[in-house]
């Protein structure tokens, strides 16, 4: 059984409203010396067998059109075993 | 790094520079060498290039535009407090409040990415809104597509709805109605035109220029990045040379957040005086709001590019002056009033920058790096460029089309055949439900909405006190246009106008969005020439000045160009909004009437095209002064109390209008078929000038003879009942049930019931 890991993130030119969001809450709660914060989501999928190449190539697929807005979004996929 | 300085632009005159990949023609770009004597730095083509495109320089629009400037400019409660070639055109609606209303196009980005492309088309109406100093109250989408199987709108419509309702019900904005329209030549080209109306008192009235010279230029808002830049990347790759920038999005990310905290920011700074002349940033961000601001001045403007906040440092000069980052505004403020601004703008977590300041010089100049990369005279940025007097020709396929009517298509004859020409048509794509859609969207936010979806048209309250409102209707019909691009206009118009007046309200002033495909295509440019002149004409005989709006051309995939779409947006103002008519029947005995005449109309009908695909023929005839006497009719009977119910007839005729108006409360009716009438003429045609009404009993004899007296025919033809069915006597009987399943099972058939 393997697991495959897929972060997105916002493409770096993209604003990020939710990041800035956090940012904001950071330096009211306190927590100084931050200057920017972005935020993006991470997917663990789990697979029924060994992350084979044929295996990591369908989720990489899924990931450039379900999980990610390639038009915004960048992702990177990673196995962990 | 070398920066394409004025000087090094005069040294280096034969220095090839990419006008074509900017857009522009080689005329255009000779025009510019012309105005400034040397070639353009890239800084400066890049504001030309941009200012100059067909988008803000409405270069091939332009000419026949300017016959909604001869119209009257007032309605029937005074003259216009501003018309067009402001930000938005400003209506008097009485007690000494004025409205500003304005529909705009998003399409292509709406296309590119949905649901950012739709959502970042609300934000710029509203800031449009914003800009002459109104406070934004509602807003209208007005959506169309390609049709509702098709791949591609699967991916494009839940993306632009979301969008819409994403950023419109963050921002606390009810949405109170629109149209969403499905057609095949919307298909790779969507259109999403976005409506935003406000409302402000008539001393609060802000106009955007830049007088005084002294006084500080402040940008404001949200930082800028690299949104919406995509084109002008290739000016900052020569600047750049090797050191290569990260390919830049064009998608613009709106922030209805900061956009809620810019309109109560804005609003405050409005309130203490603190304003000389203001302007949005939209497309073509900073160079549209510098060279408009100057130009609209008495003098120049110095701009140091260095102030302008980044939210990312690896931006070109070039890519800050064009960046389409959203959620800005411009502001020009005297020096004693800045440190008043300032503190007003921290107070609502606004950041801003003094980033230049006016002057005598009667240029604007650009610095960055302590360089000066732009120097023109700004009105040839914003107001003097190109403009065309594009060929245009009636093509030779439209007679062909005109000769090809409805007549020899089958018609349903036997009862039974009506019934299921109803239930087909009632869950056709154009005529079911948009409740899956609407839905989406917070209609009574703010808690002023008195209609919204599905009603005819949106009202909302203006004053709590004397119950003074508005309502807005936006309509259009391609395939009418299609038909006849003239009175296609027309018929968008009288609909509107019709939807509006049928809630009780006055019909004041119009709006539009003019959506056509290529200008360089003779048959295009005089089908947009004609819509043109069939809305003026219309606008002339109703009273109703156009205020502004807005052209969009090059919608087309290929060499196919969409159906000509000329969207009319037409606000009314209403004395006591508690006397609005609803749009479905409520109570139980009261009579049915039908207003108007009813002819045989099928040519571009939602029954041609659903039941025969088929368009070809004249549309329904246009009835402007039979819509002038309905809308007096309509002013006076929900003024004394006479309905109790009001819906327009028009796509998919009667048999739609009925249906609509049992569902809306669930109650039955009794329907019989006027003797000189064919049942199927009756059910299904698309004459104009016509609407149903449900007219309490005691009221009937005073109606009628209102009817009688104004000259409007009038019709009984039912009784509204209890029975939970539609029954046309003599041919069929619907169940509500069977009724209500069919209209609100196709969309979220389609889309998933979620």
């Amino acid at each position: 059984m393997a697991r495959v890991v897929v972060d997105v993130m916002l493409k770096s030119e993209i604003l990020d409203p939710q990041g800035k969001a956090v940012h904001g809450a950071l330096n009211r709660l306190g927590f100084d010396g931050v200057t920017a914060v972005r935020q993006g989501k991470r997917f663990e999928i789990e697979l029924d067998g060994a992350a084979t190449p044929e295996a990591v190539a369908r989720i990489e697929q899924a990931a450039s059109t379900l999980l990610s807005n390639p038009v915004i979004e960048d992702f990177e996929l990673r196995v962990e075993q | 790094m070398t920066i394409d300085t004025i000087e090094h632009a005069a040294k280096t005159p034969d220095q090839p520079q990419p006008w074509g990949e900017l857009g522009l023609k080689a005329d255009e770009y000779e025009r510019i060498r012309e105005l400034l004597g040397r070639r353009p730095t890239s800084a400066e083509l890049a504001m030309y290039s941009v200012m100059w495109s067909e988008h803000c320089s409405y270069k091939s629009s332009k000419v026949h535009l300017r016959t909604f400037g001869e119209l009257a400019q007032e309605t029937s409660t005074g003259k216009l407090l501003a018309g067009i070639g402001e930000n938005a055109g400003v209506v008097d609606i009485g007690q000494g409040y004025a409205v500003t209303f304005k529909v705009e196009s998003h399409n292509h980005p709406s296309y590119v990415e949905p649901y950012q492309g739709a959502a970042t088309g609300v934000g710029g109406i509203v800031r449009d809104i914003l800009a002459m100093g109104a406070r934004p109250i509602g807003v209208m989408d007005s959506l169309r597509f390609g049709p509702l199987e098709a791949a591609d709108t699967q991916r494009v419509l839940p993306g632009v709805v979301a969008g819409v309702g994403g950023y419109g019900n963050c921002l606390g904005l009810p949405n109170i109605g629109g149209e969403v329209v499905f057609d095949p030549s919307y298909a790779g080209n969507p259109l999403v035109n976005a409506l935003c109306v406000g409302v402000m008192r008539h001393e609060d009235l802000h106009l955007a220029h830049a007088s005084g010279a002294g006084n500080k230029v402040i940008l404001y808002g949200a930082r800028t990045g690299g949104d919406g830049i995509g084109g002008v990347s290739v000016l900052a790759s020569e600047t750049f040379e090797s050191e290569g920038p990260a390919k830049r999005p064009s998608v613009q990310v709106g922030d209805p957040f900061m956009e809620k905290l810019l309109i109560e920011c804005t609003l405050e700074l409005f309130a203490e005086g603190l304003v000389v002349g203001i302007q949005d940033l939209g497309g073509a961000g900073l160079s549209c709001a510098t060279s408009e601001l100057a130009s609209a001045g008495d003098g120049g403007m110095h701009v140091v590019l260095d102030r302008v906040p980044l939210r990312d440092a690896t931006l070109a000069p070039e890519e800050i002056l064009m960046s389409e980052s959203q959620e800005r505004m411009m502001a020009v403020v005297e020096p004693a009033m800045v440190e008043r601004f300032m503190r007003i703008c921290e107070k609502w977590d606004v950041q801003a920058d003094i980033v230049g300041e006016v002057n005598e010089s009667g240029r604007l100049t650009i610095e960055w790096r302590g360089e000066t990369v732009v120097d023109v005279p700004p009105r040839t940025v914003a107001h003097e460029g190109p403009v065309y007097q594009r060929p245009f020709a009636r093509p030779a396929w439209q007679d062909t089309l005109q000769a090809a009517g409805p007549s020899t298509l089958a018609r349903p004859s036997t009862g039974a055949e009506l019934r299921s020409t109803l239930l087909r048509l009632i869950g056709s794509a154009n005529l079911c439900s948009r409740a899956w859609i609407t839905d989406q969207y917070d209609r009574y936010v703010l808690g002023n909405t008195v209609l919204a979806q599905p009603e005819d048209a949106g009202v909302l309250r203006v004053d709590p006190e004397t119950g003074l409102g508005v309502a807005l209707s936006t309509d259009a019909n391609g395939r009418y246009a299609k038909l006849d691009p003239y009175l296609g206009a027309q018929l968008a118009l009288a609909e509107a106008y019709r939807n509006v007046a049928v809630t009780g309200a006055r019909p004041l002033a119009v709006t539009n969005c003019l959506n056509f495909g290529s200008p360089e295509d003779p048959a295009v440019m005089w089908q947009f020439a004609e819509a043109v002149r069939g809305l003026a004409d219309g606008c002339r005989t109703l009273g109703t000045p156009v205020t502004g709006g807005n052209v969009s051309l090059y919608n087309q995939t290929g060499d196919t160009a969409i159906l000509p779409t000329p969207v009319v947006g037409v606000l009314g103002v209403i004395d006591d909004v508690a006397g609005r008519v609803p749009s479905g029947f409520n109570t139980p005995g009261h009579i049915i009437y039908l207003l108007g005449d009813t002819d045989d109309e099928f040519g571009g009908s939602e029954w041609a095209h659903v039941v025969h695909g088929h368009l070809g023929g004249q549309p329904p005839a246009v009835r402007l002064d039979a819509e002038r006497d309905l809308a007096e009719l309509f002013y006076h009977a929900a003024r004394d109390g006479l309905i109790a119910a009001a819906h327009d007839v028009s796509d998919g005729g009667l048999a739609q209008a009925l249906s609509e108006a049992v569902l809306r409360h669930g109650v039955g009716a009794r329907v019989w078929v006027p003797p000189e009438l064919d049942p199927f003429v009756f059910l299904f045609s698309e004459s104009t000038a016509r609407a149903i009404v449900a007219v309490p009993h005691p009221e009937e004899v005073r109606f009628t003879g209102m009817c009688a007296a104004r000259g409007v025919p009038h019709e009984r033809i039912g009784v509204v009942d209890d029975a939970d069915a539609l029954d046309v006597q003599g041919q069929f009987t619907i169940g509500l049930d069977e009724l209500r399943a069919a209209h609100e099972g196709t969309l979220p058939a389609a889309f998933g019931a979620d």
